[in-house]
């Protein structure tokens, strides 16, 4: 059995990159497409955590990791503010049907 | 096969598996608890990279913050008395055909690239590096992110405001 080396994590993240594209892609609710957007970033400050340990860099690439949260946190706020404006508006909040961005 | 790798499988399933079903499943409910358990699962892949803050900040803004924003979102977004809470999926098929190529390009080129390997030495905790860099040489990033958020806050309570009527 090989250890634990910078390649498992790659993968890891490689499968939640994937897992939430798929998500972002397929589903019809606005909140789904969210949730896949983070599992995005999820894997994204993986890579940025991981790389930071096995290259050397110092903690550069887990300040990164941390400004992606911060990021993430700002965009979930806003994002939820226009879903919740649709749904004003159009009272559902299935991107499949929203096409226009006046009623 | 030490404990550390043990832990490390486990740590890797409990995300894979559960953001597997935040994909899939039809319930949007369900759907934003199992993301829980993938941020969980993250953060301790996080602490096994020796990133014990980062580990702490996931917990703390991603279940405590995002998480918890995302159920208000599912909440305030679906009628709950009459309307089962459910999110439909589109163009399943080709989705899964063209995501499946692109998870085994982006896995072929991790496996086959000779990556750099260089890992300097593990340290005890991270957060007096972490508190000092970002002081000192990320601090005009950290200071604008400060700005952001305040922005995104102002920003995000003007959007979902009710609008006044016009008389």
């Amino acid at each position: 059995m090989i250890h634990v080396s910078l390649t498992h994590y790659l993968v890891v993240s490689a499968f939640l990159f994937s897992f939430g594209l798929y998500g972002v892609v397929t589903r019809k609710n606005a909140v789904m497409v969210l949730m896949g957007i983070e599992l995005i970033l999820n894997s994204a400050n993986i890579n940025f955590v991981a790389f930071s340990k096995f290259g050397n860099y110092g903690l550069n690439g887990q300040i990164m990791a941390l400004f992606v949260i911060i990021l993430a946190a700002a965009e979930a706020a806003i994002a939820l503010a226009i879903v919740l404006n649709i749904y004003k508006t159009f009272a559902h909040v299935d991107v499949d049907k929203i096409n226009n961005l006046k009623e | 096969m030490s404990l550390y790798d043990v832990i490390f499988y486990l740590f890797a399933l409990v995300t894979l598996v559960s953001a597997f079903m935040v994909v899939t499943t039809k319930n949007i409910v369900h759907a934003a608890f199992y993301l829980l358990f993938t941020f969980f699962g993250v953060a301790g892949i996080y602490a096994l990279l020796g990133a014990d803050f980062i580990a702490v900040v996931q917990l703390m803004v991603y279940v405590g913050g995002i998480l918890v924003l995302i159920l208000f979102g599912v909440m305030l977004t679906n009628k709950i008395t009459n309307v089962q809470i459910r999110s439909g999926s589109t163009n399943l098929v080709a989705a899964a055909v063209v995501i499946g190529i692109f998870a085994g390009a982006l896995l072929t080129m991790m496996l086959n690239t000779r990556w750099l390997v260089n890992p300097g030495k593990t340290l005890i905790t991270t957060i007096p590096q972490i508190g000092s860099l970002l002081v000192k040489q990320y601090v005009l990033i950290f200071e604008l992110l400060g700005i952001l958020l305040l922005i995104a806050l102002v920003g995000a309570a003007s959007i979902a405001r009710k609008e006044e009527r016009e008389k």
